[in-house]
Parts: structure tokens; C-alpha cells; sequence
């Protein structure tokens, strides 16, 4: 196990800057994939031969096509806004995991080939070759950020620390340094559909299970249908809804709401996955191509809608992404986009949210609860990263921070949010996102929660706190292994339609 | 005229030229290179409409750094705010007769270059006592607020302790916008200012002070959260699609 022996962080009662530790995290890093991963994928199986001109012979290239890295290159003044905003820092202290000297490690040989003053002034710039010992460092460092922008949000220029992450990983990716977890995923997804490697026999059989259980429960025949041609809505949602827990249990929810508001729907085996790990290892041609599959089931399928569920960062990639890669939104003009346009129901914003279905549904008064059923439940609602800063729902601003609140106090009698600094854009990462929610990295995984665990603590010890609601299949699951880390049951965390599913009214029992 | 006039005046046109011709390849390249996809950050506009008003604040107001840092903010805007009245103040050796509004600033102009090396200090003690800040801080971060402290300094002694002749300098200065090299005084405390602020224009646009046009450019920071109603393509992705 590459996981040696670490000590879980204290939970202190006020948040505390911590002093810097050089090199504290200098040896976590994720397994490197194998050759087979890397060729499924297109890139080289192992660290090519002449490895350094072609890494900055990527990263000339990649300053050409995205305006985000140029300008974050050039615009850094060292302010440090940015230090003492990453959960990563905070919980290790390696000042390497400041947002500033993260973008460092790529900006410094961006400076020595990129610039006149890194060529001719190395020294005075800190610019650097890029050696060995640096393409390690990036590999480390660059697998210690989950991508969650908080740094962004509070960068007098607005740079963002993902757009490098992102830059950094398929760099690496181009000279054969890829990450195991995320690219032996993307794999699955082109061979069987998605993350979690479940073939279409497999999910069949999962939802005839969940079909009899809901039944066994609720005496109603809730329907979870698969490759339904001519339903209305297609829901695409992240594979640890089929099968890991909490997360069924918010399939179960959106199941609930499509049979109470009598709205015919289906999943399918194609698209049996919103998550989109092209994203994390920042390669357009990935995250278009699995954003494809989701095209394509829908033209197929005829939907006139497509809903997501609960999952961050498929929810950035669907609502801020989806319209650019494949069409599936409005205002194109181009044939490509006016096909599916054509198709899908102009009438409602595509895609949509489960969360904005639901409380559309509220707001129209086509959903009855019985609020009392969650009244054990004492409830606090954990904002995912990427849907807080990278995305939105409903149509106006900060709609991503009412509309999930706004139905957990429709379905439950007791909600606390955590304190302001540790939500809505400035919410603190789960630990596990970007695609580091592997056991490789369980040491910066549980030292990465850390921030998140002491704004939760507070409210446990002042609300007696004992549900963290969220809207994220990598919170959920990320959770559920580091909340015992830090003597919490990890059953309290939760989704939000999972609070909906104990609530809701099936009317026709 | 003497060597010194004409190396002066050299010397102001090879840094103005560095300057403008400089920043335009930067602000160009920034215009050209494509954003692909949207990447706003909330709070975003939601209306395209909306993003002018929000780089406004920033500009204006350092809206995100007055949310990260009270102390940064303070010194960061305070030399900021102050840097922009002295360079009003200084417009007056660059035209006759001289607007209204700039003899109206003299005075705040005067007392902001106190309150800009104030901030610059602040700014430079963070570096020293911030351990986070001393971390990342380069050989050129220390000396981009020496070379600016330098530049207030020689500035405020020649206003406070002992005075140039600007009457000189500005005609030396209105000789160089019209090609007419005038004589250059030959103060030292005025030579040396005048060669920092040089040095100051030729490193603008190969340096961090690039952030001044970055920020306009900045994807997270200039696009309008409005995914859903707009498809986005940048050229090169929009080939993909054939």
C-alpha cells in the first residue's frame, strides 16, 4: 500500500493560518499509470525519450489555445492573497500547496523558455530549467489540487489554479505521465459507459433491485427506467448512484419526484455517467468526447429534456461546458448545435439540474412532503466546489446556493447553515475532488477535509448537527471515508434528494 | 546641448517606445489567443451586459483582494490610489497651459506620493514578516518595491528637501514631445529619478506589472456566466464540430 502511516489534523475551534512545513507533502503522489491505460487514451505509454522539449514544446502550444494560462503566466505579483486560501495548504502546511506557489512550479519554466527576463535573468525571476527533479515535483504537486477555484475567487485578477492544474496534467499526460485513477476511469467510460465500469446487464439488473426495494417500502410502483425511447426526460447521473451508498439513495429521490409529478423519464446504458474526468486531466478532446456519448443517447432516445443529478463537477461540465462541446443548450447557430436544438424542448433550460426540476416542481406546488419524517435529521448543506464557483442553476445570480437550501427546507423542519466564510463560493473542497479520490492519496485526502471538518464540528457542537446534505457523487463519497478520520459517524452524509426521497408524498398509495 | 540632455533624451524614447510598443504585442497576444470555454467564477454577471461593472469594481476597488486580505487591500490600494494622483500631479510637465483639474490635484498629489511610499512599505514589510509571502517572494519582487520606493523618495526629496529646477524640466519634457531636445538640469537626486522611472517603463511590459492588462483579460474575471442561453466556440474547437 503506497499509503505509509499519517496523523489526522486536531480540529481546532477557530480557523488558524498555519505556519509553513517545507516539504510536507513532498512525497505523496498518485500511481503512475501503466502503459495499456496510457494508450487507450492516446497518449504515450511511458516517459518518452526526449521528454523535455516535447513537455515545452506542449506548453508553447497550450498558451496558444487557452487565454486562461497565458494571462495567469504573466499576471501573478506575488501578493499572496492566495496562501491561505487552499484547504490543501491549510490542512499540510507545505507552502508548495499555496494556490501561488503551485502555479509556481509550471509559471518558473513558463519564465526560463517563455520570457526574456526568465532567459536572460533566471535568477532574478525565479525562473527554472525544467529538470527531472522539477517534472517530479509537478507530478506531485500538480495531483495535490482538486481543481476547486476557491483560490480564484479571491485573486485580485482572478487567476485560476485549475486552469494551471489542468494545463499541468496534460502536459504530463503528452509525455507519458499520466495519473492511473483518472485515466484508467476515462477509459472505462469509452468501453463500457461509465466510471465505475458497470456494463448495461449489470445497471438492468440494479434498477429491477431498486424497483423492488422502493416498492417493498413505500407499497408504490416507482419506476427506474432504462433506454426508454420517447421519454421525456433523459437523467444523466453520476454511476455511484447505481451502486455506492449514500448516493443510491438520491436515485431513489429522483426517481420519486419524476413519478410523483408523472413525468416519464429514462436512464441510459450509453450515457450511464454525467462524470467527465477529461475535465481533471484538462484535455478538451477527453472531456468532448465522453460529453459526446451524452449527445448521442439523446438523439437516439428522442428526450425532449436532459436532467443531471447530483454530481459537481459533471454539473460544470453539463451547465458551463456541454453548449460549447456538443450543443446541448441554446443561442447556436451552427448545424452541429441546431440539430439537437431541434430536438430537445426549448421551452426549459437545457440541461437542468435535478435540483432546479425539483424545485421548480415545489414552486409550482406539484410536490407534497411530510416534512416531520426527516424531524430526526438535524441538517446542514455542504456547497460542492464546482457547482458553487464554476456553475449556477435557476435564472438568477447565487440560484446554485438558494435552490438546493430552498428543498432541503421544503422537505425537513431543521437546517443550520455552516459559517458564511466556509460557503456558498467561498465553500472549502470536500478533499477528494479533481480526481484525487483515490486511496493513494487517503493522507492528503483526510489532511485536505480538514477546513470542512471544523466548520462542521462548530455547527455539531452548537445545532447538534448529524446531516451534512450535498449535491456531489465525489463529496458523498469522499465523506463517507474521511468523516470517521475525525470521530464523526460516516453515515451523516447525505444528498439532498435523498432527504427529498424520506419526504415526499407518492400520492397514489 | 550636452551629452546628458541628449542621453535623456534618448533614453525617454527607447523606454517610451519599450513601453507602448511593449505592451501592445502583450495586449494583442492576450486579444488573439483564444478562451475556449467558459470559465467565469461566481459571482459572475449573468448578463454580458454585467461584465464591465464587475471588472470595475475590480479595477476601482480590488474587490476579490479586499475579500482575501484586509492588510494586502490597505497597502495594495492605498499605493495604487496614490500612484494615480501623483501621475495626475505630473501631467503638468507634459503641456502648457495646464488643465484645470490637474492644478486642482497638485496639492492631494503632493501628499499622496506620501501615502504611496506608506503602502509600498506595508507591502515590502509583508515580504519580510509573512512567512507565507516570504516564501514565494523572488529576488524581483524586492526589488520592484525598491526600485518604486526609489522612485517616491528621490520624488518627495526633490518636492521637500531640496527643490529642482522643474521649471527646466518641464521644458526639457514638452522639448521631447516635440522633438526639440531641450537642456536637462543637472541634479543628481532629478537624475536618478528620472532614470528610475525609465527603468520602471522598459520592465512594465516584461514583468509582473503586466498584471495592470492581464486582469481586463482575465477569463474568470471578463465572461458572463450565461452558458445556457449563448453556445461558446473558440475557432479551434469549433473545427471539432465539422
Amino acid at each position: 500500500m503506497a499509503t505509509a502511516a499519517f496523523e489526522t489534523p486536531k480540529l481546532k475551534e477557530y480557523p488558524v493560518i498555519p505556519l509553513i512545513k517545507v516539504g510536507a507533502t513532498s512525497h505523496l503522489k498518485p500511481f503512475v499509470a501503466g502503459e495499456a491505460i496510457q494508450k487507450n487514451l492516446g497518449f504515450p505509454g511511458e516517459l518518452v525519450e526526449d521528454w523535455q522539449a516535447k513537455a515545452i514544446a506542449k506548453m508553447g502550444e497550450l498558451l496558444g489555445k487557452y487565454r486562461s494560462l497565458q494571462v495567469y503566466m504573466d499576471a501573478c505579483v506575488h501578493c499572496g492573497a492566495c496562501s491561505d486560501k487552499c484547504h490543501y495548504f491549510l490542512g499540510t502546511q507545505d507552502p508548495k500547496n499555496m494556490p501561488v506557489a503551485r502555479q509556481d512550479l509550471l509559471r518558473r519554466v513558463y519564465r526560463r523558455y517563455f520570457t526574456f527576463a526568465g532567459k536572460y535573468f533566471p535568477w532574478l525571476v525565479g525562473a527554472q530549467d525544467l529538470t527531472r527533479e522539477v517534472l517530479d515535483e509537478w507530478y506531485s504537486y500538480y495531483h495535490q489540487c482538486s481543481e476547486c477555484r476557491r483560490c480564484s475567487v479571491f485573486c485580485p485578477y482572478g487567476i485560476d489554479t485549475a486552469e494551471v492544474t489542468m494545463a499541468a496534467r496534460e502536459i504530463m499526460d503528452s509525455i507519458g505521465m499520466g495519473q492511473k485513477y483518472a485515466n484508467e476511469i476515462i477509459g472505462k467510460v469509452h468501453r463500457i459507459g461509465n466510471n465505475l465500469g458497470i456494463p448495461g446487464p449489470a445497471l438492468e439488473d440494479t434498477l429491477q433491485g431498486l424497483e423492488e426495494d422502493t416498492k417493498d417500502d413505500t407499497g408504490v410502483d416507482v419506476r427506474f427506467p432504462l433506454d426508454v425511447k420517447g421519454a421525456e426526460v433523459l437523467l444523466v447521473t453520476p454511476s455511484a448512484d447505481f451502486f455506492s451508498e449514500p448516493h443510491v439513495d438520491s436515485l431513489i429521490g429522483y426517481a420519486k419526484v419524476f413519478h410523483a409529478a408523472g413525468v416519464s423519464w429514462t436512464l441510459s446504458s450509453k450515457a450511464s455517467e454525467a462524470g467527465n474526468f477529461g475535465m481533471f486531466i484538462g484535455n478538451y478532446e477527453q472531456l468532448r468526447k465522453i460529453a459526446l456519448r451524452i449527445r448521442e443517447a439523446a438523439l437516439e432516445l428522442g428526450v425532449k429534456r436532459i436532467v443531471v443529478g447530483e454530481c459537481g463537477h459533471a454539473w460544470r461540465v453539463a451547465y458551463s461546458f456541454w453548449n460549447t462541446l456538443v450543443g446541448i443548450g441554446a443561442g447556436g447557430k451552427d448545424p452541429f448545435a441546431i440539430e439537437l436544438q431541434r430536438q430537445l424542448d426549448q421551452r426549459y433550460k437545457q440541461p437542468m439540474h435535478i435540483c432546479e426540476f425539483t424545485y421548480d416542481l415545489i414552486q409550482r406546488g406539484a410536490l407534497q412532503f411530510d416534512k416531520e419524517k426527516n424531524d430526526k435529521r438535524i441538517i446542514t448543506f455542504h456547497d460542492s466546489c464546482n457547482v458553487a464557483r464554476a456553475s449556477r442553476m435557476g435564472d438568477f445570480a447565487g440560484g446554485q446556493f438558494v435552490i438546493p437550501r430552498e428543498i432541503i427546507k421544503a422537505v425537513a423542519n431543521n437546517f443550520h447553515d455552516m459559517a458564511p466564510e466556509t460557503i456558498h463560493e467561498s465553500t472549502f473542497c470536500c478533499g477528494g475532488g479533481g480526481g484525487l479520490l483515490t486511496d493513494d492519496l487517503l493522507e492528503l485526502r483526510v489532511k485536505g477535509a480538514l477546513p470542512r471538518m471544523e466548520a462542521l464540528k462548530n455547527v455539531v457542537d452548537e445545532y447538534n448537527v448529524n446531516f451534512m446534505a450535498t449535491i456531489c457523487a465525489i463529496c458523498k463519497a469522499q465523506f463517507t471515508k474521511v468523516l470517521p478520520q475525525y470521530g464523526f459517524d460516516m453515515s451523516m452524509v447525505g444528498g439532498v434528494h435523498q432527504l427529498v426521497s424520506t419526504a415526499i408524498r407518492l400520492g397514489d398509495k | 546641448m550636452s551629452a546628458l540632455s541628449l542621453f535623456y533624451a534618448v533614453l525617454f524614447y527607447f523606454a517610451t517606445a519599450v513601453l507602448v510598443l511593449g505592451l501592445a504585442r502583450k495586449i494583442l497576444q492576450y486579444a488573439r489567443t483564444p478562451a475556449p470555454l467558459k470559465i467565469a467564477v461566481t459571482p459572475a454577471p449573468i448578463t454580458p451586459a454585467g461584465v464591465p461593472w464587475r471588472l470595475a469594481r475590480e479595477v476601482v476597488f480590488f474587490e476579490s483582494l479586499f475579500r482575501s486580505s484586509k492588510w494586502t487591500w490597505l497597502f495594495g490600494w492605498l499605493f495604487h490610489a496614490a500612484l494615480l494622483l501623483v501621475l495626475l500631479r505630473h501631467v503638468r510637465y507634459f503641456q502648457e497651459p495646464v488643465w484645470t483639474v490637474i492644478t486642482l490635484i497638485q496639492p492631494f498629489g503632493t501628499y499622496a506620493g506620501f501615502a504611496m511610499v506608506a503602502g509600498l512599505a506595508g507591502l515590502w514589510a509583508r515580504r519580510f514578516l509573512v512567512d507565507r509571502v516570504r516564501y514565494i517572494s523572488t529576488p524581483s519582487d524586492h526589488l520592484m518595491l525598491a526600485l518604486l520606493i526609489a522612485i517616491g523618495l528621490t520624488g518627495l526629496g526633490m518636492r521637500f528637501v531640496r527643490h529642482a529646477d522643474i521649471i527646466a524640466v518641464k521644458t526639457f519634457m514638452l522639448g521631447l514631445l516635440r522633438l526639440d531636445i531641450q537642456p536637462l538640469p543637472g541634479d543628481p537626486v532629478l537624475l536618478v529619478h528620472l532614470g528610475l522611472v525609465a527603468l520602471l517603463m522598459i520592465i512594465f511590459p516584461i514583468s509582473k506589472l503586466l498584471h495592470a492588462p492581464g486582469l481586463f483579460f482575465s477569463p474568470t474575471r471578463n465572461m458572463a456566466d450565461n452558458p445556457r442561453e449563448a453556445r461558446h466556440v473558440a475557432a479551434w474547437a469549433a473545427a471539432l464540430d465539422k
